[in-house]
């Protein structure tokens, strides 16, 4: 069985700056200074909480996935992880994961690979790329379409196997579960709470995750 | 032997960019043993359309790329399929050289010391190439790596194969769509060597045969056909377009 990293955090709920739950099929973008602490908790269990970086100086400067991947030359997201923009950017750290393990080779859905990946009539349904455009759209016009490089999968659990394989496998997650990211630099968090229903992952069934942030 | 209406060969260090229209072969030949092509593909009619590393990935249930296994867009559709591999795996998930990772791993080179010898980055390459074609490093997207192979142990640590690309591999891409590549020659960045792999590749162009009914890459998953339906349906809404003038 593969390693897991469980680091518990110290900080206190009613400390917390901010704090506020997103529904499933809602999306939330917020700036975090540096220093600043973003908690995200899986709240039922078993979520995926499809989320995005932005250096906030240089919006054009995403989150990367494989420099984030090359960085520990490890393809899994637990503490300890420094999250790196394209230019190669220290964006923020995993300071605290009571999960072990997070994806960032899945993606997000949309209603196109939808369509590939269940069946043609699912094109209607509700999916996060529609839920990062619109946040996207109403939060600053410096994004676009451009920016939406491949995101994290809080919560969600993409093993790879030796032999070439990928998977969506069942929970490391659970009710109450959360990781904490610990800003680097100035950033711009964009998070869509993945309304997917075609999936086994969540047991078809979205549910909410809550946002806390703290000053240190 | 039918002949390639277009060559070209990459030089260890090199770079290309350009357009190759739907329904040709586009055949890639490893001139030494090691080599490594950074590749990425845009929908060369409407370029926020670009290969989607993960969309590619989940849908073929697949951490590595061969025959049968589609490149597709984030759009859902098919950009090029790989139709012919003597290798059985291509990197999709350990990215481009750095200048950094370059200076430090292979030393300091510079164009005024060393002239077109000088050792160039995948980074810089790929910059040069999309903003040539008007895009800009914020397009850059996780690149596909032709003839490496990188593969991840149950811990999820990546190991780069060494061994794994022999003089003379080939693999075969089908554009579905009119595609803009871009490539650039430079090392993978997970390769241990300390050398900086000087292996040419080349590139040759054919026209393919229509896709047909019991194609390799259509069949090869439930989620490929969907795929080309939606990369087909693209097509015919395009010509149509030309007959649905009002009278
Ligand atoms: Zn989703």
């Amino acid at each position: 069985m593969a390693v897991l990293n469980y680091t518990e955090s110290s900080r206190k709920v009613e400390e917390a700056i901010y704090d506020r739950v997103i529904p499933s099929g809602e999306g939330w973008m917020h700036e975090l200074e540096p220093g600043q602490v973003l908690r995200i908790v899986d709240l039922e269990g078993n979520q995926a909480a499809d989320t995005l970086f932005y250096h906030a100086e240089d919006p054009e400067d995403h989150y990367s996935a494989v420099a984030t991947m090359l960085g520990q030359k490890n393809i899994y997201l637990s503490t300890g992880t420094v999250l790196r923009s394209e230019s190669n950017k220290e964006l923020l750290k995993i300071v605290a994961d009571t999960c072990g393990r997070h994806d960032t080779l899945g993606g997000a859905c949309s209603a196109q690979s939808n369509t590939v990946r269940y069946a043609h009539d699912t094109l209607p349904m509700h999916n996060c790329r529609d839920t990062f455009m619109l946040q996207l759209s109403k939060y600053d016009e410096r994004y676009t379409k451009r920016d939406l490089a491949p995101n994290i999968n809080f919560f969600m659990n993409v093993p790879v196997t030796s032999d070439g394989g990928l998977t969506f496998a069942d929970g490391v997650s659970a009710p109450g579960r959360y990781v904490e990211v610990q800003s680097i630099v100035k950033t711009v968090a964009l998070i869509s709470n993945c309304p997917q229903l075609n999936n086994p992952c969540n047991a078809y069934n979205p549910t909410p995750v809550r946002v806390l942030i703290w000053d240190k | 032997m039918i002949n390639s209406i277009w060559n070209k060969t990459i030089p260890a260090g090199g770079k290309w960019s350009g357009t190759i229209g739907k329904g040709k072969l586009v055949k890639f030949t490893a001139l030494g043993k090691g080599a490594n092509l950074s590749t990425i593909m845009y929908h060369a009619n409407q370029l926020t359309e670009r290969y989607n590393m993960p969309d590619t990935l989940k849908a073929q249930h697949t951490s590595h790329l061969t025959k049968g296994h589609v490149l597709m867009s984030d759009n859902g559709r098919v950009l090029t399929s790989i139709v012919e591999d003597s290798l059985g795996w291509h990197d999709s998930i350990s990215g481009y050289t750095s200048r950094k990772e370059t200076d430090e791993k292979y030393g300091i080179t510079t164009y005024q010391e060393l002239r077109n010898n000088w050792l160039r980055s995948g980074e810089e390459n790929f910059a040069v190439e999309l903003v040539r074609n008007g895009l800009g490093v914020r397009d850059i997207v996780p690149v596909l790596n032709l003839f490496s192979k990188v593969f991840c142990d149950e811990n999820g640590d990546m190991h780069y194969v060494e061994d794994h690309c022999q003089e003379g591999a080939t693999v075969t891409l089908r554009t579905e769509m009119d595609t803009l590549f871009i490539f650039s020659n430079t090392p993978n960045p997970l390769d241990p060597r300390n050398e900086y792999p000087s292996v040419p590749i080349q590139i040759e162009v054919f026209n393919a045969e229509p896709v047909k009914d019991d194609d390799v890459c259509v069949n090869f998953r439930p989620e490929n056909r969907r795929a080309f339906e939606n990369t087909w349906e693209y097509h015919t809404l395009l010509s149509d377009s030309k007959s649905v003038v009002l009278k």
